[in-house]
């Protein structure tokens, strides 16, 4: 670990360099993205094999949740740079004052991106590359608790990318205190609602900006379908998206699910039955789902199921093995509300059913928590669907499918509330990491006399007028045909 | 009947009621933000010669500038919200691709709930008024809380607030330090704030108890680079105005400093001169045509800027002050050093220093190397250049070529500082949108469902995947016909 002084030093560095002006320019940002791309294309099997090694995570997983997403994030910045650099005209009224008037955007300066340990690759660079597009010095510090990642971005960062701009600083909770007493021009986090907090306030100190990606509960609202291949297609998303996403450690993971009593039943069988087709027999030796991050994490989930009258809501499930640091996929019939099951956000393999009399309470049972980071909604009426818009309040809402919004990149990802400040993906990512800073211009003609003291009705007039934009009433005043107004008149 | 004190009790019941009101759904409509804008601008018609009082008796405010910097300004921020807003509210179609195919997404802006605009004292009905505007075009429920420092347009707008607004979900909140303390305590939606850093820092801290996002328009010093080689009358006129034209030089936007040449420096300060005294005559302090200094505190602040041994000789014009009357004249410093206290704070008031540099490009240099990124920096020049320059290395909230402070006026340039001026911006749609949630929507059909994403996991699905992520038509069939 280093110290406070060699730190300060480091980043003394990076901000003299980011003065230069070498990260500013388009040919810069290009090479650093190629880079990480030729990082991502190259270094693929070691990629794979330190997500194996974290989170057991098998390769297609990885790809559809990490290198792919990654790759496309790359393409789309290398494709619209430019376009994302350029300023834009902003439209003037047609007697202006001012000649022109744009908005250019430019980068923030040394920014600093703390990732989590969940989608160790995904959340380090997906915010890097917007960093980068941005034309920022960048600090980043990969989590901890995802170690075999941490040391592969650290050691192979240097080799891809300008290491006077760019760096990985590894280590844990008092490294990210110490990198969080210096100046950002930007802080950019994944990770809880409790780190949240602590980082907003750490980054009043300098009045830093901050974009904070949290979590909360993502509720499933679970309409009744009548097609029994619009249901197969509803159990196999709802499975992939709790069990298939690395085992429900993700922050749009489905949290809870909510479903009518009538059909619940039909609902939980549907499930084993999908549960056994996708994880096989013995999930333990299914290769396709991922293990719990570490055994704080599976204490923690062990112990919500460790409560009595949650464990016998248990319909499927509830093996473990300490020693894997596995948890077989779990669901729970209505389990009760106020248990750490149902109060805390999950971030495991248990699938709570919560059951409602009508599907449409599921709006005020959403509303009277705090606001999810994602909503989803499998239902195929449009009133409801109306309703769930319009009634909730959500980072984000999806209907009849979940997860599938990340690799979305025209749409924001961010949450509200307990849930997160700011969003990125796609062209956000640019704007997150930017300034975007107004220019007018003027030229040294046309100056309205009456634009200076001292002052008299008549130059009121005019001004109200011409602040109006009522050219007719200028063309009144100065014919002395208009001699008072509306209101207060100067005497 | 016996004040009450406001207290935290009272701002919790006060949040409670406003939560209550708002999910009941009526700031949401669109005729209800409407009404209240239309609302607005009838309570300005109705009500001009008492605005425009209280701003004389807070801030000896000349009649024209209260007029049209404070009244026309908020005017027609609430006539661009009532012509723009159907528009606004609309959702957003964005596009998808093949690799959510078949899906179809878009933005829904929505309210964020309920939000708290706290403003300062300069302009004390503009940047009180000018928030909210974008607080109900966006349909939140707004608690303001005026300056205290200027009081009587703060109580006046409490009653006008009160008379012409809807109550049950806008609300107007007097006070000073405690009372500001109560409502911080509260979870809000939102918070806007307009004022210095210091106090800045300390809403942030409590907004972030509550992970609530905030907007931070704040200040700092705004550089004025003037070039030789240009319209002296015209420079100097536009100079005056951004300065104590505005509110005596107590504006966010007014020009802090000037940068200039040796050379040059005594041609631009006898222009200054010479239209100084056109505007406000050879005893300004008697003019009407400007503000006096809001109050004791700023008058003592501001002389001991003048009274700085560093500075004393430095003054070539004006120095006069009337400590009754709370004046002082427009002044002048010609070359002070850096280290002087005048140049290591915000001015805020009727003082122009002028820097000098050896060479015009160096004021570049002087301004990025300040420690702090100003809320509008300005540059008079014919040089093109020089001009590019100026764009292409200033970093600041607003830059303007020629001119100062008129950005402020254009709807469709974001308001708003970087750094230390502040976090956030507002005017225009800026405002609309700074206080809503931009909502993403995804809709998906039960169709067109690919096993490939789903486990148990093979490398067939994984070749797959990655033409599917790839995002090439060619490289899908490929993969599907076992080609790749």
């Amino acid at each position: 670990m280093e110290t406070i002084s060699d730190l300060e030093k480091q980043l003394g560095g990076m901000r003299e360099f980011y003065l230069k002006g070498k990260t500013k320019e388009a040919s810069w940002r290009i090479a650093q993205l190629k880079g990480l791309r030729n990082f991502l294309r190259e270094k693929e099997e070691d990629i794979f094999e330190a997500l194996k090694k974290d989170l057991r995570k098998h390769p297609v997983e990885a790809y559809r949740d990490e290198l792919g997403i990654l790759i496309k994030s790359l393409n789309l910045a290398l494709n619209d740079l430019k376009k994302w650099m350029s300023s834009k005209t902003a439209k003037l009224p047609i007697i202006a004052l001012l000649s022109s008037a744009e908005i250019i955007p430019e980068p923030l300066g040394l920014v600093l991106i703390i990732s989590s340990w969940n989608f160790p690759l995904g959340l380090s660079l997906d915010p890097l590359i917007g960093a980068i597009a941005a034309g920022n010095a960048v600090v980043l510090k990969p989590s901890e608790l995802a170690p075999a990642c941490a040391a592969l971005l650290a050691a192979n960062i240097p080799n891809y990318l300008d290491s006077k701009a760019v760096k990985v600083i590894q280590g844990g909770p008092a490294v990210g205190e110490q990198l969080l007493q210096q100046k950002w021009d930007k802080i950019f986090f994944t990770g809880s609602t409790r780190v949240g907090r602590i980082i907003m306030l750490a980054a009043t100190k300098h009045l830093t900006p901050v974009t904070l990606e949290l979590g909360g509960k993502c509720p499933l609202v679970l309409d009744s379908l009548s097609w029994s291949l619009d249901k197969e297609v509803a159990v196999n998303r709802i499975l992939f998206a709790k069990f298939g996403c690395c085992a429900g450690q993700a922050c749009i993971a489905i949290d809870y699910l909510l479903a009518e009593k009538q059909f619940s039943s039909t609902l939980v069988n549907l499930l084993k039955a999908m549960v056994k087709k996708m994880f096989g027999e013995n999930p333990k030796e299914s290769c396709s789902i991922s293990r719990i991050v570490n055994k704080d994490n599976f204490l923690r989930l062990k112990k919500l199921l460790d409560d009595p009258l949650v464990k016998a809501s248990i319909v499927h499930g509830g093996q473990m093995d300490e020693d894997n640091l596995f948890i077989e996929p779990t669901i729970l019939l209505d389990p009760p509300l106020e248990s750490e099951l149902m109060t805390e956000e999950i971030f495991g393999p248990l699938l709570p059913i919560i059951t409602l009399e009508k599907i449409e309470d599921s709006i005020d049972f959403i509303n009277s928590r705090p606001k999810p980071l994602a909503l989803y909604a499998f239902t195929k009426n449009k009133t409801l669907q109306r309703r769930m818009i319009t009634e909730t309040s959500s980072g984000s809402v999806i209907f009849n499918d979940a997860i599938i919004q990340f690799a979305v990149d025209t749409l924001p990802f961010g949450g509200i509330g307990e849930s997160g400040i700011g969003k990125y993906h796609g062209k956000f990512s640019f704007d997150t990491f930017s300034h975007y800073k107004s220019v007018a211009r003027r030229s040294f003609l046309t100056d309205f006399w009456f634009r200076f003291p001292p002052w008299n009705n008549s130059k009121l007039l005019l001004l109200d007028s011409a602040y109006n934009y009522d050219y007719f009433g200028v063309v009144l005043v100065i014919l002395g045909l208009k001699r008072s107004r509306k209101g207060f008149n100067i005497n | 009947m016996k004040e009450q004190v406001f207290d935290e009790e009272a701002a919790r019941s006060l949040v409670k009621e406003l939560r209550v009101n708002f999910a009941a759904g009526k700031t949401r409509s669109y005729d209800w933000r409407v009404a209240q804008l239309k609302s607005m601008i009838k309570m300005m018609e109705d009500h001009e010669p008492e605005i425009v009082a209280a701003l004389r008796e807070d801030l000896s405010k000349p009649e024209m500038e209260s007029s049209i910097y404070e009244i026309a300004l908020l005017k027609n921020s609430c006539v661009l919200a009532l012509k723009e807003l159907k528009h606004w509210m609309m959702p957003d179609k964005v596009k998808t691709s093949i690799t959510t195919f078949p899906s179809s997404a878009e933005i829904v802006s929505e309210p964020l709930g309920v939000v708290l605009v706290m403003s300062a004292w300069n302009y004390p009905f503009l940047l009180s008024l000018d928030p909210v505007v974008g607080a109900i075009a966006a349909g939140n429920a707004v608690v303001l809380k005026p300056s205290e420092v200027a009081p009587a347009t703060s109580s006046l707008l409490l009653r006008l607030v009160g008379q012409c607004l809807d109550s049950s979900c806008i609300r107007v909140v007097e006070g000073a330090v405690p009372e500001t303390s109560a409502l911080l305590l509260q979870k809000w939606d939102k918070i806007f704030y307009t004022g210095n850093g210091r106090i800045g820092r300390i809403v942030m801290s409590a907004a972030a108890k509550h992970l609530t996002p905030v907007v931070l328009e704040l200040g700092g010093k705004c550089p004025v680079i003037v070039d030789s080689g240009i319209n002296l009358q015209v420079m100097a006129r536009r100079i005056i105005m951004g300065k104590w034209g505005c509110n005596n030089g107590q504006a966010c936007i007014s020009p802090d400093y000037i940068i200039t040449t040796m050379d040059y420096a005594p041609k631009l300060v006898d222009v200054l001169k010479h239209e100084l005294e056109q505007f406000y005559g050879k005893s300004p302090l008697e003019s009407k045509d400007i503000s006096r200094i809001v109050n004791s505190n700023h008058f003592a602040r501001l002389t001991n800027l003048l009274d700085d041994e560093k500075v004393s000789g430095k003054i070539i014009h004006g120095g006069e002050r009337d400590k009754t009357n709370l004046k002082i004249a427009p002044t002048i410093l010609l070359d002070v050093p850096r280290d002087s206290l005048i140049m290591n704070e915000e001015i805020f008031g009727p003082l122009l220093p002028i820097l000098i540099v050896d060479k015009v490009e160096d004021s570049f240099n002087v301004i990025n190397s300040s420690g702090s990124k100003p809320l509008a920096a300005y540059l008079f020049s014919n040089k093109k250049e020089l001009k590019e320059q100026f764009v292409k290395t200033v970093s600041a909230g607003g830059l303007v070529v020629n001119d100062t402070t008129l950005h402020l006026a254009v709807h469709t340039l974001p308001f708003g500082g970087v750094g230390e001026s502040g976090m956030g911006a507002y005017h225009g749609k800026f405002s609309f949108d700074a206080f809503s949630h931009k909502k993403a929507v995804l809709y998906r059909s039960f169709v067109g469902d690919a096993p490939l994403r789903y486990p148990p996991y093979t490398s067939k699905k994984l070749k797959l995947m990655k033409a599917l992520l790839g995002g090439s038509l060619f490289g899908i069939i490929r993969a599907l016909l076992g080609w790749s």
